[in-house]
């Protein structure tokens, strides 16, 4: 009878086992998933965005364009683009908001609800922000179901038939690039407009903007405006602390912007 | 038409400058869920003191802690189930694991820590499970007959493997237990966006929370259903448990020292608005509730001599809060920094259940989640009894390992 216990035992641990190992050996095997630990700055042709916060005028028509391009409701309070506007007082305070994510433009100078005068302020900009496509985004990183994933062209995006919503990617974003989709549910972000770039157009978002402050284009691309901007310019990414390596070049951003 | 609210909108106020997309996404019930799985590591390692470190006084409560632990493990993956915005999907993990991701293993500890628990209650009850299967009639006989699997050997030779494997399992349970723990912790530990999350001492922050938390519930518990089923309580046994509390009371205590000082003298650019978080938004949270009633009180109650039976209730009860606002301030507290660092953002839990959503998110759900257990634990002691008639405090140690 002892057999009876000792077959128990090893049945149970056959069972784990057999559901342990080969679920494991289909991801850790993955050469791509052990490249994403160790990759280096990737040298091959990528899609890069550029945004040149010296042009831009907060008219948020980018923001605008959107909306429209894709299918998020235009007045729920989340967008794949947004505008902050900065403005630093002589006292050295800086505010800074993005009413409704910008997308009817700043029309008062009045951040943050406040009376200001001309004379107090200092600097005033706006910066433009939308996901950074990173090279290492920690959003795919701890994404449990593999639901979001970087393409070979480095865009950074989201299987909505696959995503189970637990928000982790979203919590993970030093950007804050995510959000829930509010009519599918599941995690959701700007796509560099996929849709579009592949078919060789531009984004909703740089053909909205009047000024040229959103270009986008491929990195290692001797024609791409994008590459020559970034070769041979002084740029900038958002937060490089994080080690996303971020894909979104800025030219003119300033220390106070978060 | 009202435009549809984004997620996260219904409960998070947002007060300066926060981003756009800013909410709190991770609510009650991702406070919830540590907090379960740190009762079931706490239980577990409480029953595995007795079997693996012979702690005799223990003997009285180790079928109980053990059981309980396994009513707590079936519960606690369920509030992830309300959390997800797709739980219909979360078989997905099972598919797909992406094992970078903290959340994808948590599946395959769970599992193994699953397998864990069920072969050492089989093999500490299967005794009384032979005992009944050949006494009872009916369907009750036959519950017991499916969980005999088979084997009725009671030989003493028999017994005596059983417990060798009994051994051999609650000391790997409890590897298993600081994993499936420890681990949770990574869950918030690997965010790097959240400045109160990231450290490295949070797993084991977590685990000695857990340690706490659970040893303290079954304190709890285990007075309460003595008191009130009217039966000998083992007053050795009590101090026993007091003292295991007590002990990693301090080390709890310690880790979380250690990780406040750490943030505040490395004073990274995020400590001013964490401070403000800690010491104002969350004072009476962390540092009255979670600090001072949850840890420093029940420790002095702990530490002085002769601790009774009304001590220890009252001890436990304020460790178990403590806990559970400590799971609470790390979860909300860690997002009511805005990641701009230039606001805040404000939890406010719906109550009324005007809508799935706020249903979903709000206190019903929790209240059942948590008295969840307790139900579990009811039916399981009809099956497998757990609390033990005893008559006096000799009685504890000496109630033979035979059904009863
Ligand atoms: S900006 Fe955020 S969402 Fe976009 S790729 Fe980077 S981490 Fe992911
Ligand atoms: S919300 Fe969706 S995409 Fe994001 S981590 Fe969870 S499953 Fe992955």
């Amino acid at each position: 009878m002892e057999l009876t216990r000792r077959q128990l035992l090893k049945m149970g641990l056959l069972s784990v086992c057999g559901t342990v190992i080969p679920i494991s050996a289909l991801e850790i095997f993955k050469p791509d998933a052990l490249a994403s630990l160790v990759h280096p700055f990737s040298k091959k042709k990528r899609w890069a965005f550029v945004v040149d916060t010296t042009k831009c005028m907060g008219c948020g028509m980018c923001a605008k364009a959107c909306k429209l391009e894709s299918d998020i409701p235009f007045d729920t309070e989340v967008q794949r683009t947004w505008v902050e506007r900065y403005v630093q007082l002589k006292t050295g305070e800086v505010i800074i908001d993005s009413p409704r994510g910008a997308r009817y433009g700043f029309t008062a100078n009045d951040p943050q609800g406040r009376e200001l005068k001309d004379e107090d302020v200092t600097k005033g900009f706006f910066v433009p922000k939308l996901c950074n496509h990173c090279e290492k985004p920690s959003c795919v990183q701890v994404c449990p179901v593999g639901a979001t994933y970087k393409t070979d062209d480095g865009v950074v995006l989201v299987d909505r038939k696959w995503c189970i919503g637990c928000g982790y990617c979203i919590t993970n974003c030093p950007y804050f690039a995510r959000f829930f989709h509010p009519i599918y549910n599941v995690a959701d972000k700007c796509t560099f407009c996929y849709q579009r770039i592949t078919k060789g157009l531009n984004t909703a978002c740089s053909d909205a903007c009047a000024f040229g402050v959103r270009k986008i284009g491929k990195l290692y691309d001797p024609d791409s405006e994008v590459f020559k901007i970034i070769t041979t310019q002084r740029v900038a990414v958002l937060k490089p602390e994080f080690g996303n390596e971020p894909h979104v070049f800025y030219l003119g951003l300033d220390d106070i912007v978060k | 038409m009202e435009a549809i609210q984004a997620h996260g909108a219904l409960w998070s106020l947002k007060e300066m400058y926060t981003y756009p997309n800013e909410y709190i996404y991770w609510t009650i019930h991702i406070v919830i869920y540590p907090y379960i799985t740190g009762l079931v590591a706490g239980a577990f390692v409480l029953s595995s003191l007795y079997h693996v470190f012979g702690k005799e006084e223990l003997k009285p409560v180790s079928r109980f802690a053990l059981l309980f632990s396994f009513a707590l493990l079936l519960i606690a993956p369920s509030p992830l189930l309300f959390h997800l915005t797709q739980p219909q999907r979360s078989i997905h993990i099972m598919m797909t694991p992406h094992f970078y991701s903290a959340i994808a293993a948590f599946t395959i500890v769970y599992m193994t820590y699953m397998a864990i628990v069920l072969a050492e209650i089989w093999f500490v009850f299967r005794p009384f499970i032979v005992g009944q299967a050949l006494e009872k009639k009916g369907i009750l006989g036959l519950i017991y007959k499916v969980m005999t699997l088979g084997s009725y050997d009671v030989s003493e030779h028999a017994l005596h493997v059983d417990e060798k494997i009994t051994k051999i399992l609650a000391f790997v349970g409890i590897p298993a237990a600081g994993l499936l723990h420890g681990y949770v912790g990574f869950i918030f530990g690997s965010v790097k966006t959240v400045p109160l999350w990231k450290t490295p001492l949070m797993p084991f922050i977590f685990l000695m929370s857990a340690i706490i938390s659970g040893v303290a519930v079954c304190i709890f518990t285990y007075l309460i259903v003595m008191f009130v089923s009217r039966r000998f309580i083992c007053k050795n046994t009590i101090r026993s448990m007091c003292k295991v509390l007590s002990l990693f009371l301090v080390i709890a205590f310690l880790l979380e020292g250690i990780d406040l000082v750490f943030h505040a003298y490395t004073a990274e650019e995020s400590w001013g608005i964490l401070s403000e978080v800690i010491f104002e938004r969350f004072g009476f949270e962390v540092i009255f509730i979670q600090w001072i009633m949850g840890m420093i009180v029940p420790m002095i109650m702990l530490m002085l001599p002769n601790v009774g039976l009304p001590r220890a209730f009252i001890a436990s009860t304020l460790v178990l809060i403590g806990v559970f606002m400590m799971r609470w301030d790390v979860v909300i507290g860690g997002q009511s920094m805005s990641r701009s660092l230039a606001g805040f953002l404000t939890y406010k839990i719906p109550i009324i259940p005007n809508s799935i959503e706020a249903f979903k998110e709000g206190p019903i759900p929790v209240v059942i989640l948590l008295s969840a257990p307790f139900i579990l634990l009811f039916i399981f002691n009809k099956v497998l009894p757990v609390f033990n008639d005893i008559t006096s405090e000799e009685d504890c140690y000496a109630t033979p390992e035979k059904p009863s």
